[in-house]
């Protein structure tokens, strides 16, 4: 994709129905930055992912989100991956008897339309990507997410992301569930192609940061993001928790 | 409704079309002796065949309709509306070029001789009650094997005809193997001698094209000790506001050694009737399988039966049906285990959207004195909205205790989050559908020639099609 690439949320609003998730989320990334967003559970960090994705559960009450100027708010969730948003998802949906080779050579034909490699280049492509992740060529025989274990669910996920090359990455807990050396390996998955896209890496834990070297870190509580910084605030969050926060907000 | 009407209903059939009609021969509507007696003359037929029609006819006269199954479409069918008998060309040609141009021309736009060039060992095409076009490839015909329309077949090797003919299906066995018995016209004819492996497949291929008309056919296939074969059908029809009905009968025989695959794919329009008795008999260590997809249809009843009568023999039935807006497919499978050491497989997957309904009626049995069988049988139903419905009839009659058998079934509906996981890379709803859908049928597509798994993932493709809303 080409274009600036500039992600803008801004006074993002988002209820199920009666039940205000996100009060007013403001955030601005551009084209190869990294930005970390950290809260804990309930605070509205998985919503905010599948809002940016277009789930259709969610409504927005407020606000808009751009990508270099163009609503995507208005756009059906297919329409928004061709732009070039993806979603790395934290529980990924298996489609049994749909075969991962298959799904990725669609998907990539679907979003990458005209740009879409020469069957021989995607094997070629698909064949780098995958030897990075550490997948087995077995892999591409066997169904989407189809009996995967946690690790398993991940490196499809952050093959997806090499190979449909979006402009905004949002990757919903890919650490969970990951153990020290499958988190190495997506890492660097992730690491070699945020280059091209703003990329929001969702997360509980700091681990995942020592291996994506975030450029800001975003803190969210109650849907609304109360602090941002420098790579220092996820080790800060690490070292004191979320309590903090909340003492600043109510000094504040 | 007027057929027009009738095609937009039924919006999306791909081979809805109809061509005019250019019979040479055609009967009046309506069923007695005499119209099954002038099939039979016509067809200059032996003695012997004349009188297993007229007993069938009788049969079926005096058989009621079946005390089962969808009644409310069953006792529907206007068997005096039908007609019987509708002959198109003057002779079975073997040459596409000497086919009258109108009938060649729909079997162009089915793709049939593209086929036949590129990857089947032989092709009959019927067209209402007999084949236009049959031909076999030489190397096969070298080898001594005979496949042939079902008329021919009875007119070459009579012999043959009448040692197997209505021996594995009894013209008493239902109504519609009666009626087919007494009228059936058309079909394939294939012995495949003693170790011959025939490697490509062989294809029949059907179409209704008149108003109103019953299609036969009748297909014999023996499959000679040590032999293998795989025959491939498929069916299509116009689409009217009036039904026409297809009930065959097909007759396998898989001597010692054997092995006969069977693979079906069904596509009717939407206003036919599919009444058809499928049966196979395994010998010693021979192997039967039935690939049977159903897509279209107004009615189908059709419960493919393999008897093991072998030691050692196996049976693997494995069908798909899709029932759509005022579908309801009935199908399943029937293995009767009479000898030890026998091996049966079932798997049933049925998709039902638009208010269609999808069954699965399945038997199996096994003899007191079958020892050491196997039986697996797996039924999967994917309901995509609340209208449709799925039901699942298994029975199993197990007489001796050293059977291993299982059982699974399951019921499920396509989740939100599932579609949302594709629509997020970048397919449309429908697109994500087709996705899900046939990825439900892959254990059935892959055991199809590839050729035929691509047309029916296209297919679905279409069917999903609006299928949102």
């Amino acid at each position: 994709m080409s274009g600036e690439g500039v992600v803008e949320i801004r006074n993002l609003h988002v209820s199920i129905g009666d039940e205000a998730i996100l009060n007013g989320i403001d955030l601005t990334m551009k084209k190869g930055e990294i930005h970390a967003l950290m809260g804990r559970n309930g605070s509205g960090k998985s919503t905010l992912a599948k809002v940016l994705m277009g789930h259709p559960e969610y409504e927005v009450t407020e606000g808009s989100v751009t990508i270099d100027g163009e609503d995507i708010l208005s756009l059906e969730p297919w329409e928004r991956a061709r732009l070039g948003v993806f979603l790395s998802f934290q529980y990924p949906q298996s489609v049994p008897g749909l075969q991962v080779g298959n799904f990725l050579r669609k998907s990539v034909a679907a979003i990458r339309g005209d740009n879409t490699p020469k069957a021989r280049e995607f094997r070629k492509e698909l064949k780098t990507c995958m030897d990075l992740l550490d997948v087995d060529k077995k892999f591409l025989g066997r169904y989407v997410n189809d009996g995967f274990s946690g690790g398993e669910k991940k490196r499809l996920e952050i093959l997806q992301l090499m190979l449909l090359k979006p402009q905004l990455a949002v990757l919903d807990e890919t650490d969970s569930g990951l153990d020290i050396d499958a988190l190495r390996t997506v890492a660097t998955g992730i690491n070699s192609s945020v280059g091209n896209a703003a990329c929001l890496i969702i997360t509980h834990y700091q681990r995942i940061l020592d291996h994506v070297n975030p450029d800001y870190v975003h803190v969210i509580v109650d849907g609304k993001i109360v602090a941002s910084g420098g790579p220092e605030l996820a080790l800060k969050l690490e070292d004191k928790g979320y309590e903090w926060l909340g003492e600043e907000r109510v000094a504040a | 409704m007027s057929d027009s009407e009738a095609r937009d209903v039924v919006g999306e059939y791909e081979a809805g079309w109809h061509d005019p009609e250019t019979s040479t021969v055609r009967f009046d509507a309506g069923l007695s002796e005499q119209v099954v007696r002038d099939i039979s003359e016509l067809k200059n037929e032996p003695e012997w065949m004349t009188d297993i029609r007229v007993k069938a006819f009788h049969h079926f006269m005096k058989q009621p309709m079946p005390s089962w199954g969808n009644l409310e479409i069953l006792n529907n069918i206007d068997f005096e509306a039908i007609t019987y008998f509708l002959r198109s060309g003057n002779k079975t040609e073997n040459d596409w070029d000497d086919v009258p141009e109108d009938i060649k021309r729909t079997f162009d736009r089915l793709g049939i001789p593209d086929a036949e060039q590129k990857w089947l060992g032989g092709v009959t095409a019927q067209y209402e009650s007999e084949a236009v076009y049959h031909s076999i490839r030489e190397d096969l015909e070298a080898q001594g094997v005979i496949f042939l329309d079902m008329d021919s077949g009875l007119k070459e090797h009579e012999d043959l005809v009448k040692e197997y003919f209505c021996k594995v299906v009894p013209y008493q066995d239902n109504k519609f193997s009666a009626l087919n018995t007494a009228v059936w016209s058309g079909g394939s004819f294939i012995y495949v001698p003693k170790g011959v492996k025939v490697e490509m497949p062989v294809q029949a291929y059907f179409r209704i094209n008149a108003k109103n008309m019953g299609q036969f056919e009748r297909t014999l296939i023996i499959a000679d000790e040590g032999s293998s074969i795989h025959y491939v059908e498929g069916c299509t029809a116009p689409t009217y506001s009036t039904e026409s009905l297809h009930s065959a009968v097909v007759e396998l025989i898989a001597h010692k050694d054997a092995h006969i695959r069977y693979s079906t794919v069904q596509n009717w329009s939407n206003n036919v009737y599919n009444l058809v008795t499928k049966r196979a008999i395994a010998h010693k260590n021979a192997t039967v399988e039935w690939v049977d997809g159903n897509i279209g249809s107004k009615l189908t009843m059709k419960y493919p039966a393999v008897i093991l009568k072998g030691e050692g023999s196996h049976a693997e039935v494995i069908s798909v049906a899709y029932a759509g807006q005022g579908q309801h497919q009935d199908a399943g499978a029937k293995v009767h285990h009479l000898a030890r050491n026998t091996t049966s497989k079932i798997l049933s997957k049925s998709i039902s959207k638009d208010g269609g309904r999808g069954s699965y009626r399945g038997m199996v049995t096994v003899a007191k004195k079958a020892e050491n069988c196997k039986v697996n049988v797996v039924c999967d139903a994917l309901i995509l909205d609340e209208d449709s419905q799925s039901d699942t009839y298994p029975t199993m009659e197990i007489s001796n205790p050293t059977c291993r058998s299982e059982h699974e079934a399951s019921v499920s509906k396509v989740s939100d989050e599932q579609l949302f996981y594709l629509m997020s890379r970048g397919h449309t709803e429908d697109e994500s559908m087709a996705l899900i859908v046939n990825g439900f049928f892959e254990p059935f597509t892959r055991e199809l020639p590839m050729e035929y798994a691509v047309e029916l993932n296209k297919l679905m493709a279409l069917e999903m099609e609006g299928s949102i809303g």
